[in-house]
């Protein structure tokens, strides 16, 4: 028989879970609105982020009502401080992703810039790192957290590729500029959500192994 | 004839306090504690935590020889010795140590004499009466257990008038009138309310600058405040001991993560 409280933080995990599920289908989602030139998915997109800011609200106010009431010890107390951080990150993830799903809408008015190849490639190294940094905490493996702090400078070096690429189409013509600014700026979004990405490994890696690794390589 | 030779007296580290070697504790047939190996640090703050019958309370009172009062409880194996000193040693009278290892109790127990006799009962025994002296470890003693404000116009009304929590202070000041190197705790605050509790923790923290403090406590956030190391026993045995903090955050044993949090059992 479980205590009581159990199920209490059962929920913090869970509503943790659903937060996180929303925030990979909206990044999902407004990356397929770029490479598919659909408003409509980057509609969906703008019209999910709300549940999602309201999931990372109630995130803090399970977390701070179970710490008046329960005065958590060890790995309890740590999944208090990682829960807020994570349901923060992954807030941040979101609003990366409605950020793309806006760019994508506007340049779904101009015609395909078709060089810039890259940009999936690196959504889908995102999205992947994304998935697995769920699939760390929910399956509590800190190796598997540990394995993509690391890849997200392949990450950063996409983003400083495909802005070089950008700025030569610009200097080649300007009909490019409009374009190449909303694709960098995608970009940019892209790079910015595998860095909270990187945030959520780390505090799963703290999580469960009650090390803190952040800032090792500073 | 041999020459005789030269034997270098054991080295005493004045950082440790209290170390136990090896110790198996009984009550008769019971195996109350299992081979524990412990130091304490001096001027710390020590809390022991663990279930109910682990063995915190009877180690604590193996420390000045309270358990010698329990006719079936003997030690089995190992030592234990207060600043080098084996507690068991031929030359040790266990009145003189318990001067030197104080004593409170979970229930406040202040005799039932006025607040200033309570301070200087301890030193009326020892035959120390001149009345200057004693004013003065009255005061210094219910200044140091944070009492004196509270009682100076009062020293000659009885302790048992006082408050719970001031009946408290007040067996601590009969603790630290004679001036004790140790002082056991076995949860002092478990009869207060979060006021009271609080001014006993605040006491602690001020005492340990003096004293080094061995406190057992079920509160594990009063561990977590309080104490600067903290033991956790289980079936007689030491699980583990460490930093509070470590211990409080990421201990290294799965049993003492399990007793934390709650998921004991």
């Amino acid at each position: 028989m479980s205590h009581p409280f159990e199920a209490q933080l059962a929920h913090i995990r869970e509503t943790l879970l659903l937060m996180s599920t929303l925030t990979d289908r909206n990044l999902s989602l407004a990356v397929r609105a770029v490479t598919e030139r659909d408003d409509q998915l980057a509609d969906q997109v703008e019209e999910t982020d709300s549940e999602i800011d309201r999931l990372e609200v109630m995130v803090d106010d399970l977390v701070v009502t179970y710490m008046s009431t329960h005065g958590p010890m060890a790995r309890d107390s740590r999944l208090m401080l990682i829960a807020s951080k994570i349901s923060g990150n992954l807030e941040r993830i979101a609003d990366q992703a409605t950020t793309i799903a806006r760019r994508a809408r506007k340049l779904n008015q101009e015609p395909r810039l078709v060089e810039v190849t890259e940009i999936p490639v690196m959504a889908e190294m995102a999205q992947r790192l994304l998935h697995e940094a769920i699939t760390s905490f929910v399956e509590a493996r800190y190796e598997l957290a540990q394995n993509i702090i690391p890849q997200d400078k392949e990450i950063d070096e996409l983003n400083r590729r495909i802005a070089a690429k950008l700025i030569a189409l610009m200097i080649e013509n300007p009909e490019n500029v409009t374009r190449s600014v909303h694709l960098m700026i995608i970009a940019k979004a892209i790079e910015r959500a595998a860095d909270h990405v990187q945030n959520i490994a780390e505090e799963v890696f703290y999580l469960y192994k009650g090390e803190d690794i952040r800032h090792e390589g500073a | 004839m041999d020459k005789p030779r030269l034997v270098t007296p054991p080295k005493v580290d004045p950082n440790i306090a209290i170390e136990v070697d090896e110790l198996d504790f009984f009550y008769g047939d019971f195996h109350a504690l299992h081979a524990v190996d412990l130091r304490i640090p001096a001027h710390k703050v020590t809390a022991f935590i663990g279930p109910s019958g682990c063995g915190k309370s009877t180690l604590l009172r193996c420390f000045n020889r309270m358990n010698d009062l329990v006719p079936v409880a003997r030690i089995g194996h190992g030592s234990i010795r207060v600043h080098g000193t084996d507690i068991h040693g031929p030359n040790v009278d266990p009145i003189e140590l318990r001067k030197r290892v104080g004593m409170v109790f979970q229930k406040s127990n202040p005799f039932p004499k006025s607040i200033y006799e309570n301070v200087v009962y301890g030193l009326r025994i020892q035959g120390r009466a001149k009345r200057d002296e004693l004013d003065e470890v009255v005061e210094r003693a219910l200044r140091q257990a944070a009492l004196w404000d509270e009682v100076k116009d009062r020293l000659h009304e009885s302790g048992l008038g006082l408050s719970g929590g001031q009946q408290q202070r007040l067996c601590i000041a009969r603790t630290i009138a004679v001036e004790p190197e140790i002082i056991l705790m076995d949860e002092p605050c478990s009869a207060l309310d979060p006021i009271a509790t609080s001014k006993v923790e605040e006491l602690i923290f001020e005492l340990k600058k003096q004293y080094t403090i061995v406190i057992v406590t079920h509160n594990m956030q009063q561990a977590g405040r309080c104490s600067d190391l903290t033991a956790f026993f289980y079936l007689g045995k030491l699980i583990e001991i460490g930093a509070t903090e470590k211990i409080f955050t990421n201990p290294r044993e799965k049993q003492t993560e399990d007793y934390i949090t709650g998921r004991f059992g």
